[in-house]
């Protein structure tokens, strides 16, 4: 058992916070990961965690808890990719590329004056990159109110969100607003990548956003099966990547840890491949 | 600074001919997701102490290539989101084996137009011309290989192999322009420019024309406004580009009501 979890790893503090955080991001990313990927939006869910890195850097110049710059600039930002609000793929796509140029350039303008105005000089990193074991005990209820609120709108809008995604004139007939239920999930989207921008990164939220979601729509086709494996299997990618991280403490080469989100992401890809190589077993079979 | 605006030219110019491609073939994602692994690699070279074009030439290339496999047998946006964040985790990786890097990464990133030497502008040009050279001898089977797949198989070219070649393009133009106007901002100059063309002409080749001329000004004033000011190119190229996809929609928008107006006023 020492072999895996490195001396101190349950008692370390840190890691606690870690686990925590990790946990609820991970969780968040899963569920509103599958409709992500369910309706197409792998894109705006990247885009709005580059846009996330905007607020980030805000949020520093304003020495503020960056999950509230990543969650503010990320849901003004859904707000206006729905307002460009183009239905086909394509138009969308380059609708969300411009926004997030633009937001984007807008961050390094933000980051240029943090680094030349206050004296925090890793800003860009820890926005980019993550800080998972440096988040601190009082982000903790932080992160509680900004997942709880994208779990629920997923809960809530789970009908029309299905419904929507797989057909939009249907949904329509239907009765649903889809134009609201668009604008909701991009929110709740906003909100996950947010979450996994403290821990990760804005660069690699899009990765738990995106991976578990597609690993679990490789191994299942019901939505209801899937947004609970991508929960699960998002969990414990974060979970065994703090394990990992930890660990790495002692490895070479510089002895200080390799990056959490470093492994989160490989072991992401490696479940993903490991998926596509047993669906094509089944196929085989069948 | 001459320097300067001789590379940020050929850069516009390299962006305006493939970003035509790019936002004609719907390829948003993938023109944005291969800088940002090709950032990946600069890392990694850096790292090894080899000089970081090749970094960003091979990452440009695998992360490209691998997007296209990928794509294969799975969802294009899963796909490229997938290949992307695992090259940036890459990244990350080494980014953390750095220790005094801070500056060299927001220039990566962000661009820094003014630290380019003029031995660099040579190769860049060359390079730059052989992509713009293949857009135009390839223009044709691209083109329709871009907007009817089926008539094209039809025809003889084979869609696979222009896709193939499409993304090796985006590559090497990307590799040649990240280092001008930095791995998140690039595109936007790629998509920008070519979408406004293409919202206010018709004609394919006259739009690539126009693109190039947009994406010229977009940098130029760029270049402009961050000599002056001293913020960074990234965050007007960021802003230009923009600018021209809004103005471009509207446009498109003014004329197409007009012209419905116009049959409206003019009767049967």
């Amino acid at each position: 058992m020492n072999f895996l979890f490195a001396p101190g790893f349950f008692a370390s503090s840190p890691v606690h916070v870690a686990l925590v955080v990790g946990g609820m991001a991970a969780l968040v990313s899963g569920v509103v990961g599958t409709f992500t990927v369910l309706r197409g939006q792998s894109y705006s869910g990247h885009a709005l965690a580059d846009l996330a890195v905007t607020g980030g850097s805000a949020s520093f110049l304003a020495s503020v808890n960056p999950l509230w710059g990543f969650a503010g600039t990320g849901v003004i930002a859904a707000g206006v990719m729905d307002m460009i609000g183009i239905r086909r793929p394509r138009g969308r796509d380059l609708a969300t590329g411009i926004v997030r140029g633009a937001g984007l350039g807008l961050a390094a303008l933000f980051l240029y004056w943090d680094t030349t105005n206050t004296s925090t000089t890793g800003a860009t990193i820890t926005i980019l990159f993550g800080s998972m074991f440096t988040i601190g005990s009082n982000a903790v209820p932080l992160v509680a109110g900004f997942g709880v609120p994208a779990l629920v709108i997923v809960a809530v809008l789970y009908r029309p969100l299905l419904l929507s995604s797989v057909s939009a004139d249907v949904a329509a007939a239907r009765g649903v607003r889809v134009r609201l239920t668009g604008l909701a999930c991009l929110m709740a989207i906003a909100l996950a990548v947010s979450l996994s921008a403290v821990t990760v990164g804005a660069i690699l939220s899009t990765a738990l956003l995106v991976g578990p979601a597609a690993i679990a729509l490789r191994l299942t086709s019901s939505p209801g099966r899937a947004t609970v494996a991508a929960a699960v299997i998002a969990v414990v990618m974060t979970w065994l990547g703090v394990v990992l991280a930890y660990d790495s403490f002692t490895w070479p080469p510089s002895h200080d840890g390799w990056p959490v989100s470093f492994f989160i992401v490989t072991l992401i890809f490696l479940g993903f491949a490991a998926a596509q190589l047993a669906g094509r077993g089944r196929r085989v079979k069948g | 600074m001459v320097n300067a605006w001789v590379t940020a030219s050929i850069v516009a110019v390299i962006a305006g001919v493939v970003g035509f491609f790019v936002v004609l073939r719907g390829a948003a994602f993938v023109a944005d997701a291969v800088p940002q692994g090709a950032f990946a690699g600069a890392a990694g070279a850096s790292l090894l102490g080899i000089n970081t074009l090749i970094g960003l030439g091979v990452f440009a290339l695998v992360g490209s290539l691998g997007i296209g496999w990928l794509s294969r047998r799975a969802r294009r946006d899963v796909s490229t989101a997938l290949i992307l964040v695992l090259m940036l985790g890459l990244g990350a990786l080494f980014l953390s084996f750095t220790v005094e890097y801070s500056s060299e990464i927001f220039s990566l990133l962000f661009g820094e137009v003014l630290g380019v030497s003029t031995t660099e502008i040579l190769p860049v040009a060359l390079l730059g011309a052989v992509c713009v050279l293949a857009v135009l001898l390839l223009f044709r089977p691209m083109l329709m290989s871009s907007l009817a797949p089926e008539s094209s198989a039809a025809a003889g070219i084979s869609n696979t192999r222009m896709e193939l070649i499409f993304l090796i393009i985006v590559a090497a133009a990307t590799s040649l322009t990240l280092p001008v106007v930095g791995a998140l901002l690039i595109f936007s100059l790629m998509i920008g420019p070519p979408a406004a063309a293409r919202s206010l002409i018709a004609s394919p080749l006259a739009a690539m024309g126009l693109s190039v001329v947009l994406a010229l000004l977009t940098v130029w004033v760029a270049i402009a406004a961050s000599y002056e000011t001293n913020w960074p190119i990234g965050f007007f190229v960021g802003a230009g580009g923009a600018v021209c996809y809004a103005v471009g929609r509207v446009l498109g928008w003014w004329r197409t009501s007009r012209a419905s107006r116009g049959r409206l006023v003019s009767g049967s």
